[in-house]
């Protein structure tokens, strides 16, 4: 399966990748309304800075899936391609995928004050259908791509 | 502190309508001119430190930023523009020479615009390149005057001296490693490589890492010889002596400490931090004689193998100079014109130093086919080819292969806004700041500068098509296919052209 990968010798630290996952997110047809409107427009990626070292990280979509494994209510599913992918009606916000993902890739909703997490299905649920963090870096420092599993462990 | 006299050159105008106070434009702006306030929960400006850059107009995801002159006006007077009384200002507050960068902006004729291009009509068809084979490839040294054939009616080859094999006229010209960065190196060096032509390391010789694209690199000697050895110009096609350039005529290349990084500083053999000055004349060369001395020693430390190329600034009387140089054992000869861009270069010398390119490249073809030596070497201009019109009438005006450097780094992102002696480029070319480098992505860097020359090659051909010509030889010094418009008897005496409607 195509995954999300980032190459944290591209990343410059920009965090616009954020601001378009949380605009392809928010179901508006718009970035400035996304924000605007939409005050909570929440990313599912997220950039981590330490001095000249910058990387954006979201969900790996691992092949152990622990988040999977420990989600209470099954609202966690893994398909048959490897999608790590949120049923949010069965969520109930225990939080206990929070604790589990060793990425720190599941979102809190504040939308709905915590409720439910949420997390980055690749944008195929919603509007954008391909990867809008991908498609907007402006270093080609994302990249989607089909990798075999030894080349995404050099990586891990 | 007194009052500071000079104002904002530039005013950042936003839209606060759209902004979403993303910060992307504080992060990536290095001139430090976006912040964001949390007390009113909005972005502000430093303006007076924006260069114009367009970093962050390219990266603002809502579009909110437009960067525009400052309306703000000095009272108008034509014997003193703004600008000057501002150079006046600025120097008397710090009593330094003024520095600029990139090639002379001041409104001089451009020649290239007062030249017409020819067409067939009826009597010679013109050729259509996409049906049928067109060529611009070319062969860079010197030329044989007599061919002559082995027993077996072959050419002999034998005496033929080292040539440079261009898949496409068009070369990088010398940008170095310290005025420009890392990657923008890579990229030209990987451009060059894929076209099948050549990229110049400029003063301050090779990185290690880049003599893996030998056969497409030109090496360059200077005055200030920094990074020259034995395995440097090994590592080259061809190497090029600059004795001069045509941003400053009459002095050396200056890299300010800022650029000299720890692996500028390997690259050049100098301490790291300090001031790069190349010395304005090459100490041992005071005569074509002395510079004979040179090209043979180069010559001599490389088995004759390669081309030696040297590189003048356009001056005056720059046939007869060239004229020497093609007397001196030089296989290529370049002419560098007075618009040519440079990393820092004392203002007022870029402003008022030179000639124009389009001049000196037609005096010079025209002399040594008078003085019939012009086999003796190819020649090469460069100083401001600005598209692939510019190119057709330099190889009409009598131009082998071409330069470019301010059109590649467009390609790769420069935006003119001619900060490079800042050392600050937003764009990670004319930098050394690793945070700023990283900017420029060699990989997809170096495919547009591929893109940049394929589309300049695509339309030389179709305008040579349009001539009836099919190679780029017959394009050469063919100045019959150019008419000058607007332009005085000696300025057509000189460009060797008729005036349009003869
Ligand atoms: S948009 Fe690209 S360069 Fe910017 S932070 Fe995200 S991954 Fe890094
Ligand atoms: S793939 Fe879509 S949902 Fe996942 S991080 Fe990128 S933009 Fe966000
Ligand atoms: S990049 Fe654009 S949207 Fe983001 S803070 Fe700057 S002006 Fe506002
Ligand atoms: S210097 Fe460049 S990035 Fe900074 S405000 Fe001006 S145009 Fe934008």
């Amino acid at each position: 399966m195509k995954r999300v990968y980032v190459n944290e010798n591209r990343c410059l630290g920009c965090h616009l990748c954020e601001y378009w996952c949380a605009f392809a997110n928010s179901g508006e047809d718009s970035i400035v309304k996304a924000f605007k409107l939409n005050r909570e427009a929440m990313p599912r990626i997220n950039v981590e800075d330490s001095g000249e070292i910058h990387f954006a990280v979201q969900c790996r979509h691992c092949n152990d899936t622990p988040c999977v494994k420990a989600c209470i209510t099954g609202a966690l599913s893994v398909d048959n391609d490897g999608l790590v992918s949120i049923d949010t009606e069965r969520c109930v916000g225990c939080y206990t995928c929070v604790l589990t993902c060793p990425y720190g890739c599941i979102v809190i909703d504040e939308k709905n004050g915590g409720k439910t997490v949420t997390k980055c299905e690749l944008c195929v649920k919603n509007a954008g259908n391909e990867p809008w963090c991908v498609k907007q870096c402006i270093n080609g420092a994302i990249v989607f791509e089909d990798r075999t599993n030894a080349e995404r462990q050099a990586v891990l | 502190m007194s009052v500071n006299y000079i104002p904002a050159t530039f005013a950042v105008l936003r839209d606060t309508d759209r902004c979403i106070k993303c910060r992307a434009c504080e992060r990536q702006c290095s001139n430090e001119v976006h912040y964001y306030d949390a007390d009113f929960d909005k972005m502000f400006v430093h303006e007076e430190q924006c260069v114009d850059c367009q970093r962050c107009v390219t990266i603002c995801p809502t579009n909110a930023l437009k960067i525009t002159e400052n309306p703000n006006s000095f009272r108008k007077a034509s014997n003193y523009s703004q600008q000057l009384i501002l150079e006046n200002y600025r120097q008397a507050a710090t009593g330094a020479v003024l520095l600029s960068s990139m090639g002379n902006p001041q409104d001089f004729p451009v020649y290239w615009d007062k030249m017409l291009i020819n067409a067939s009509q009826v009597t010679n068809p013109s050729i259509d390149p996409l049906r049928e084979p067109m060529e611009t490839k070319v062969f860079l040294g010197k030329k044989h005057t007599h061919i002559t054939r082995n027993p077996d009616g072959t050419i002999d080859m034998s005496e033929q001296s080292p040539q440079l094999e261009l898949k496409y006229p068009i070369m990088f010209s010398a940008m170095s490693y310290g005025s420009i960065s890392y990657n923008a190196h890579e990229s030209l060096a990987r451009a060059a490589t894929e076209l099948g032509t050549f990229y110049n390391t400029g003063e301050g010789g090779l990185h290690q890492d880049f003599y893996q694209y030998k056969t497409n690199t030109i090496v360059q000697v200077a005055s200030g010889r920094f990074g020259v050895s034995k395995d440097y110009l090994d590592a080259g096609a061809a190497i090029e002596i600059k004795m001069g350039q045509g941003a400053k005529p009459g002095i050396g290349g200056h890299l300010p400490g800022k650029k000299v990084s720890d692996d500028v500083s390997k690259t050049r053999m100098i301490p790291k931090g300090t001031d790069a000055i190349s010395p304005a004349p090459h100490h041992d060369i005071y005569s074509i004689e002395d510079l004979r001395q040179l090209i043979f020693s180069l010559k001599e430390a490389t088995d004759y193998k390669k081309p030696v190329i040297v590189k003048i600034a356009a001056v005056h009387n720059v046939a007869a100079i060239a004229s020497g140089i093609a007397r001196s054992g030089a296989d290529i000869l370049v002419i560098d014109g007075f618009r040519g861009g440079t990393g820092a270069a004392p203002t007022r010398i870029r402003d008022n130093v030179g000639i124009p390119i389009e001049l000196a490249l037609a005096s010079v073809d025209q002399r040594l086919r008078d003085e019939q030596i012009r086999n003796e070497i190819s020649i090469v201009a460069a100083g401001s080819i600005r598209s692939s019109s510019d190119a057709v009438k330099a190889f009409a005006l009598g131009a082998d292969a071409l330069y470019i450097a301010t059109p590649a780094l467009l390609a790769i992102g420069c935006h003119l806004c001619r900060s490079c002696h800042g050392a600050k480029c937003n764009w990670g070319i004319a930098t050394q700041r690793p945070d700023l480098v990283k900017r420029l992505n060699p990989d997809i860097a170096y495919k547009r500068l591929v893109n940049l020359v394929r589309a300049w090659d695509h339309e030389i051909k179709e305008m040579m098509g349009g001539m009836g010509i099919n190679s780029l030889e017959a394009l050469k010094g063919n100045r019959l296919m150019l008419r000058g418009i607007g332009l005085s008897d000696k300025e057509l005496q000189i460009l060797g052209i008729m005036h349009a409607g003869e």
